[in-house]
């Protein structure tokens, strides 16, 4: 039965939309406003945000069964161990104010 | 269990390996989502690089970025979020099996995907113009010159792969389109409408983290 599907309405699928094009001309707007180190940390929140409004109602995973939010969840882990990871390699290089090379030898 | 092989039992669209309608679907979406993990890490790979030279060299992906079109980046992004919305309506029509319903929506979704990829033709068109393509046409002779061919290389390889996946896509979309058409798909039938929808909305996904990372970076001036 169709009706059995438990998925967003359309009406829901609207405020969806409204909200992403709201986001779109905010992080526009906040672009051009000098918020200096913060405009990386609104603009990229702003997308996660834009992000996860797709994740849950576009693609349904706010309906889904607990298998499909587990392997949603694994992408994004692994994502963000594959940033951190890499980022705390290449932003610690500097720190002991040596070339790498000194403890190669 | 046995009563699934009688034929008259059978219900349209249902894989013989599958217990019913529900089931199969569950492990479509599934399969889905495990392609799209391997997606999210590939997309991943790009991101960390980006991040990592950003770090590196701060100014010239400042200048690199400055020199993108904002106008452009913003009304692809606002094509990719409408096309979201009209596949979401796809699938929602699939549900109620409606056809005109997902022909009338996935019509939409592919038109405006290949404005996507004509405002990307135009914006591609006018960096080999002014040389900044590395590697073909590339004019900058200042000092950062190597950072900012780095900035771009990282701009065509982000913005060209998931070109790609918008060309890939708009396939797919023909594809589902042609067995709409024929009448495959059903209010318990459904499932490829609902997985192609899964595909077109993580490349919309990722253009919401490319347009901010790319042309956005630039406004600032990097004054700091």
């Amino acid at each position: 039965m169709a009706d059995d599907h438990h998925g967003p309405t359309v009406r829901i699928y609207l405020a969806v939309f409204a909200s992403l094009m709201f986001l779109t001309a905010l992080t526009v707007w906040v672009a051009f406003q000098d918020l200096g180190m913060f405009n990386d940390v609104v603009a990229l929140g702003i997308a996660c945000t834009k992000a996860t409004i797709v994740i849950l109602f576009f693609m349904h995973v706010k309906y889904a069964s607990r298998l499909t939010w587990l392997l949603a969840g694994a992408g994004i882990l692994f994502l963000l161990i594959l940033f951190a990871f890499a980022m705390a390699d290449y932003v610690s290089r500097g720190w002991l104010g040596m070339p790498a090379s000194h403890y190669l030898q | 269990m046995a009563d699934h092989a009688l034929h008259h039992d059978h219900p349209h669209g249902l894989a013989h390996q599958f217990e019913d309608m529900p089931q199969q679907k569950e492990s479509a979406v599934i399969g889905m989502w495990s392609f799209l993990i391997t997606e999210i890490l590939f997309f991943g790979g790009f991101f960390a690089t980006y991040l990592i030279y950003r770090s590196y060299y701060p100014e010239a992906f400042f200048e690199g970025s400055s020199h993108l079109d904002i106008p452009m980046g913003a009304f692809n992004t606002i094509v990719l979020i409408v096309s979201s919305l009209t596949m979401a309506m796809a699938v929602h029509k699939s549900h109620e099996g409606n056809k005109r319903g997902i022909l009338v929506y996935l019509t939409l979704t592919g038109i405006l995907g290949l404005t996507f990829l004509v405002v990307k033709y135009f914006e591609y068109s006018a960096k080999i113009e002014y040389g900044l393509v590395p590697g073909l046409a590339w004019h900058p002779h200042g000092e950062n010159s190597p950072q900012l061919a780095l900035f771009y290389s990282l701009y065509f390889g982000m913005t060209g792969m998931h070109a790609l996946h918008m060309i890939i896509g708009i396939g797919l979309l023909i594809w589902v389109f042609v067995k709409a058409a024929q009448g495959t798909y059903t209010a318990e039938y459904n499932a490829p409408v609902e997985i192609f929808g899964l595909y077109w909305h993580f490349v919309d996904i990722v253009w919401i983290f490319l347009f901010p990372l790319l042309y956005l970076l630039g406004t600032q001036g990097g004054g700091h």
